[in-house]
């Protein structure tokens, strides 16, 4: 049961931590090219645009923070089996991530928000990008612990204590599943900052609220179907890299993905299955014939491992038990993940074509289904973690450590059910706060966070300094 | 030098790192409606360590990534064993941060009184807690051979471990006025340096009485002189603030924070988490440490990026060395 609640708690915590950091990474950029833009130009409206989008990432970037210190509290809180079995490989990338990238991004963030008058231009425009820096680097280090657990390199099991043992931190940091896995999560990242830019954009579009405003949202739109656009490719061939790795280190995922229960030469690819776990078979299954087949290994008519064949070889070589993850959600999650992903990209690509050369959009539900893209790209990243997490099922450490054996001996039921629903409330609490911010700043537009001169037309290019954010 | 004993030092340093850092602003935290008349003292008070405060809060991250991987064991045992306890810190220190960023957003009087209560909370809270879980550590807890810490959450709050709290909160709290009194300009000024000078006469005899019976308790002979220097520093420190010295008497505190932690670590070494339970159940420095190769991996890191981020965290802290003040602290944003 504390198992049980303590699985919740990571996956609430984990899950609610991700809607912020795809923010974070992808955005960061977004506002450091905005800079780097007005920079270069001197133009105004790039400023208005750095400034606007810029407040919109502080209040994102605050819940990121806050909600990843719980991470890594809750390895050595609720998983000290796991946290003493795997500490001498997995603790040196999270020190890492503290020492490397949270030191950079944290101090020149602040730097950031509070230095805009006091340091020299240039300087300022570095310490956006340093921060940025950071945030895509801690990025690599957490995922390359993450891809570890599903594809363990670079150690071994010490004789004695029973515990796994580093011995290559080269192994670990270049895993082919670390970056990967990184390409396809900071560029789902990056298809999130897009849409949320092209979001924002097409809703101030839509309520055309303030006429000096247009031209600039017009823009920043584009510039989000364009940062949707190239992530979405470097998005759909990870993914495909992804498949062929998951084939190889992870089949019982894939097959679970995928609902194939048996070992099969040139596999489809399923669009449709209603399944029985308790039987091993599908009862309707709707297939592209070889697309499976060529995803996880490149060829039409290769073999994809089943289910049921796979259960076989686990039990063959760590004994009796049941090694199936649960079948049901793995499907759903990667076609929900593939789905939504998709059709956000798509909305971008579309809007990109409709909006060439100053055209704008000619109905409003085309605004509309901008501004919903964004949750759908949102999601599209909750599934795909959903896939990634509960398709290592029953592992924590793929091969080397069961979920069921990773959890504190010592921590009672009450202890976790306390901690689960602390963060449950205090969590659905700021979820409101954040969004109803998020919202009054979108509504109040730029002008809150750059006033627009009065009884005069704003000058084309800024080159005075610029007010500092300050609490 | 063994390299565990070399990581033990190293995440010595790091804790106290984060307890002199965040110590001062924990303490401006907790003094927000005690130094201030209305919520332009307010804003100064935030402001003086709105840009630090995160960039202080991942020494922390920091220490607490070092142990994980240098100490896996005392990693595991001590945030297993301390559950409670660390989730009210980590509570706290999620209100506190989202509070900073969030107060100057709202429209209403309401709103920001709310937060001003997130951050008073989120700050004396862990100013609390870190000394009392810090004393609970050179105690030691109950523990068998697996090492599953079996002390529970009544247990924690022990004569011993609750002084600890009581002084961390304490030397926190004035250690946040000298540091109100250096980097702030006009009443929040003078009602820090007021409250600094005052509270030396309270924070004093707490710190007497921990660092002795520390020093009685499980001190070894060497550990006497941070005891000492600790209290010497304090006593320094509150009268150079009266004297209107704020920046020798911020030196002074730092010391003294500094020193309580060499005493915490000397008094606690060579074990990292004593058992009360049996001695030779206690995780030590040896038996709990990674092995060579990672401890040596993590030492070029080290070696390589803390001076690097030393550098720019004091750099960070020159470019915002001006007084904050009323008269110049711009809108919200």
């Amino acid at each position: 049961m504390a198992l049980d609640l303590a699985r919740w708690q990571f996956g609430i915590t984990t899950i609610y931590h991700f809607l912020f950091v795809p923010l974070t990474i992808g955005l960061s950029v977004v506002v450091a090219s905005l800079q780097t833009a007005w920079h270069r130009t001197g133009r105004t409206e790039y400023l208005r645009a750095t400034r606007f989008f810029g407040k919109l990432f502080l209040i994102n970037f605050a819940m990121g923070v806050v909600t990843g210190i719980v991470q890594e509290f809750q390895f050595g809180m609720n998983w000290s089996d796991y946290s003493t079995f795997v500490g001498d490989v997995f603790g040196a990338p999270l020190a890492m991530e503290a020492l490397l990238a949270f030191f950079l991004e944290s101090t020149f963030i602040g730097l950031w928000i509070f230095g805009w008058d006091k340091l020299p231009r240039r300087v300022h425009l570095a310490c956006i990008w340093a921060a940025a820096i950071g945030t895509n680097l801690s990025a690599y280090f957490i995922l390359a612990a993450n891809a570890w657990m599903r594809h363990p390199v670079g150690f071994e099991i010490d004789p004695t204590t029973g515990q796994a043992r580093l011995t290559s931190i080269w192994a670990v940091l270049s895993n082919q599943q670390a970056w990967s896995t990184y390409l396809h999560v900071v560029a789902g990242s990056f298809i999130v900052a897009g849409l949320f830019v092209a979001a924002v954009s097409a809703y101030k579009l839509l309520k055309n609220a303030d006429e000096r405003e247009h031209e600039l949202f017009r823009r920043t739109m584009r510039v989000g179907f364009v940062v949707t656009l190239v992530a979405g490719i470097v998005v759909a061939v990870s993914g495909d890299h992804q498949a062929k790795l998951m084939a190889r280190y992870e089949p019982m995922k894939l097959a679970g993905a995928e609902a194939l229960w048996d070992d099969e030469h040139g596999a489809g690819f399923s669009i449709f299955a209603v399944g029985d776990v308790q039987d091993g078979r599908n009862h309707v299954n709707l297939q592209v014939p070889g697309v499976l087949a060529f995803l996880a290994t490149g060829d039409l008519n290769g073999d994809v491992q089943g289910i049921n064949d796979i259960q076989d070889r686990l039990t063959a070589e760590f004994g009796p038990g049941s090694y199936l993850p649960n079948v049901g959600l793995l499907y759903w999650s990667f076609r929900m993940m593939m789905g939504l992903g998709m059709a956000g990209v798509a909305i971008a690509v579309v809007g990109l074509w409709l909006t060439r050369r100053g055209r704008l959009f000619p109905y409003r539900w085309q605004y509309r289904l901008v501004v919903a893209a964004l949750p759908a790209a949102l999601l599209a990243n909750i599934f795909g973690w959903l896939l990634t997490e509960m398709g290592r099922q029953p592992w924590t450490v793929v091969g080397e450590l069961l979920t069921a054996n990773s959890v504190s001996p010592g921590v009672s039921l009450t202890e976790v059910a306390i901690s689960l629903s602390a963060f449950t409330l205090v969590y659905a609490v700021l979820a409101v706060v954040e969004l109803r911010l998020l919202v009054k700043y979108v509504k109040a537009g730029t002008a809150t966070v750059m006033p627009y001169p009065e009884d005069a037309p704003e000058p084309e290019r800024t080159d005075e300094r610029v007010p500092a954010f300050v609490y | 030098m063994d390299l565990p004993l070399i990581w033990f030092l190293a995440i010595a340093v790091l804790w106290t790192g984060y307890l002199v850092l965040e110590g001062f602003d924990f303490g401006v935290g907790t003094l927000l409606p005690v130094l201030s008349r209305d919520d332009t003292d307010r804003r100064v008070m935030i402001n003086s360590i709105g840009p630090v405060w995160d960039g202080n809060e991942v020494w922390l991250i920091t220490a607490v990534g070092a142990t994980f991987a240098a100490f896996p064991a005392w990693y595991a045992s001590m945030l297993s064993g301390f559950y409670l306890p660390l989730l009210l810190i980590v509570l706290a220190l999620i209100g506190r941060g989202v509070a900073f960023e969030y107060r100057g957003k709202g429209d209403t009087e309401r709103w920001r009184a709310n937060w001003d209560k997130v951050i008073v909370a989120g700050s004396a809270i862990p100013a609390f807690l870190w000394g009392l879980l810090f004393a609970n550590l050179v105690r030691g807890v109950a523990m068998g051979p697996d090492h599953v810490v079996t002390t529970t959450v009544f247990g924690l709050f022990n004569g011993y471990a609750v002084l600890g709290g009581l002084l961390t909160l304490g030397l926190f709290l004035l250690h946040g006025a000298v540091f109100l009194a250096l980097k702030t300009d006009g009443p929040v000024r003078l009602r820090a340096r007021a409250f600094a000078a005052w509270s030396g006469l309270a924070v004093l005899p707490l710190l007497v009485a921990f660092t002795g019976w520390t020093q009685a308790r499980s001190g070894e002979p060497w550990t006497l002189v941070p005891a000492l220097v600790s209290v010497v520093a304090l006593a320094l420190g509150a009268g150079l603030v009266r004297r209107g010295r704020e920046g020798w008497a911020f030196s002074a505190t730092t010391v003294a924070v500094a020193a309580l932690a060499v005493l915490i670590f000397g008094s606690l070494f060579p074990d990292v988490l004593p058992s009360t339970t049996d001695p030779a159940f206690s995780l030590t420095v040896d038996n709990a440490a990674s092995a060579p190769y990672t401890l040596t991996v993590m030492s070029w890191v080290a070696v390589v990026f803390l001076p690097l981020v030393l550098g720019y965290q004091a750099w960070s802290y020159w470019v915002f060395r001006r007084r904050v003040t009323r008269a110049h602290l711009g809108p919200v944003h």
